[in-house]
């Protein structure tokens, strides 16, 4: 193999581990409301979306790993890899809050989701955009759930729209980090493989602004938190993520059904 | 914020596929239609179980209740003459 070709397979590797990561880990958090959501229906209705997530992880980190050396598996890397090693956004990992902050999140990740996959399922990438054009779906409804709920509980009564507004502000400053395409080699993106997620952001800031101007909040005006979940600094809840997600896999290495 | 007891209850209907009717196969609580249609569709389609869905609200249904039961359906039992069970069946007609 070429030093080219091998170096187009790490920024490739990269880029498809980070949209990986951002599935998976968004999928760990968001099981955790089953069982603890305002309603049963709601618990399924999460439960199935985490499920979604979840798919989108393992057909991701599966490609991620045949583009490594050795070839790694869809458990090599989500069970046996560090905190330093994952390069998810941080909106992701951030712990649990009410279901204002479980809606809000849901909305901005669904809406930047729908964005990236739509988009690359017209990616060179023979692997890649079969992916996304399955995943797009998915989002799809995730962002119409997410929606659905922000309308109702935003344009809601006086506690519901305070307990949304304070959710947005919370999680806003983790927004830009989405965007934030330093991680994304360029020749990816000339390559037509990768997009560069910078580019998602005019689209997603219409489609955001549009469903807070509905439900009668606003967009926050908050400054970018420091962030570094792409380049795998990551927050104090990430740690307690992975021991929970990792710990079984890792106390019976090889354990199968 | 509303009690979520006060959820009212919604019926829903699953049509399998096309050309069958829509059947009723079970209810659930939602704040209003449009959640409900999306809560059935995730209890109740997620396994490939239909093609299209209805929900109606519990409320708007008027049911037979069981003490009318035998003034309903009792008198039916013993009027045979309202079955087709009279007519020869033509040899060669399929689908009778």
């Amino acid at each position: 193999m070429s030093t080219t070709d091998s170096r187009t397979r790490d920024t490739l590797a990269t880029y498809v581990l980070s949209l990986a990561d951002d599935a998976l880990v968004s999928a760990q958090r968001m099981g955790e409301w089953i069982a603890s959501a305002p309603q049963l229906e709601e618990d399924v209705a999460l439960g199935n979306i985490a499920l979604d997530l979840l798919g989108q992880a393992r057909s991701l980190l599966t490609y991620a790993g045949s583009l490594t050396e050795p070839v790694l598996t869809e458990d090599d890397l989500a069970y046996w890899r560090d905190e330093r090693e994952f390069r998810n956004v941080h909106l992701v990992e951030r712990a649990n809050g009410d279901f204002g902050v479980a809606v809000v999140r849901l909305l901005v990740l669904s809406t930047y989701l729908r964005e990236l996959y739509a988009r690359l399922t017209v990616s060179t990438d023979e692997t890649l955009a079969p992916i996304a054009a399955k995943a797009v779906k998915e989002v799809d409804y995730h962002r119409d759930h997410a929606t659905m709920w922000v309308l109702r509980l935003g344009d809601g009564t006086e506690e519901s729209r305070a307990r949304m507004q304070a959710a947005l502000d919370a999680e806003w400053p983790y927004v830009a980090e989405l965007f934030d395409g330093g991680y994304v080699d360029l020749a990816l993106v000339e390559g037509g493989a990768a997009v560069d997620p910078a580019q998602l952001r005019p689209a997603f800031d219409r489609r955001i602004s549009d469903v807070l101007a509905e439900a009668t909040l606003r967009v926050p005006d908050v400054r970018p938190a420091v962030t570094g979940g792409r380049h795998g600094v990551h927050t104090e809840q990430m740690g307690y993520l992975l021991a929970e997600m990792q710990h079984l896999a890792r106390s019976h290495p090889g354990a199968s059904w | 914020m509303s009690d979520r007891r006060e959820w009212p209850l919604f019926e829903v209907f699953v049509r399998s596929r096309r050309g069958l009717s829509h059947v009723h196969v079970g209810s659930l609580h939602a704040p209003d239609a449009a959640m409900a249609l999306r809560n059935a569709r995730d209890l109740y389609t997620r396994r490939q179980e239909g093609v299209s869905l209805w929900v109606v609200p519990a409320a708007a249904i008027t049911a037979s209740s069981p003490e009318e039961k035998d003034a309903f359906f009792d008198p039916a039992a013993d009027k045979i003459y309202r079955h087709p069970t009279f007519y020869d069946v033509p040899e060669g007609v399929e689908h009778l």
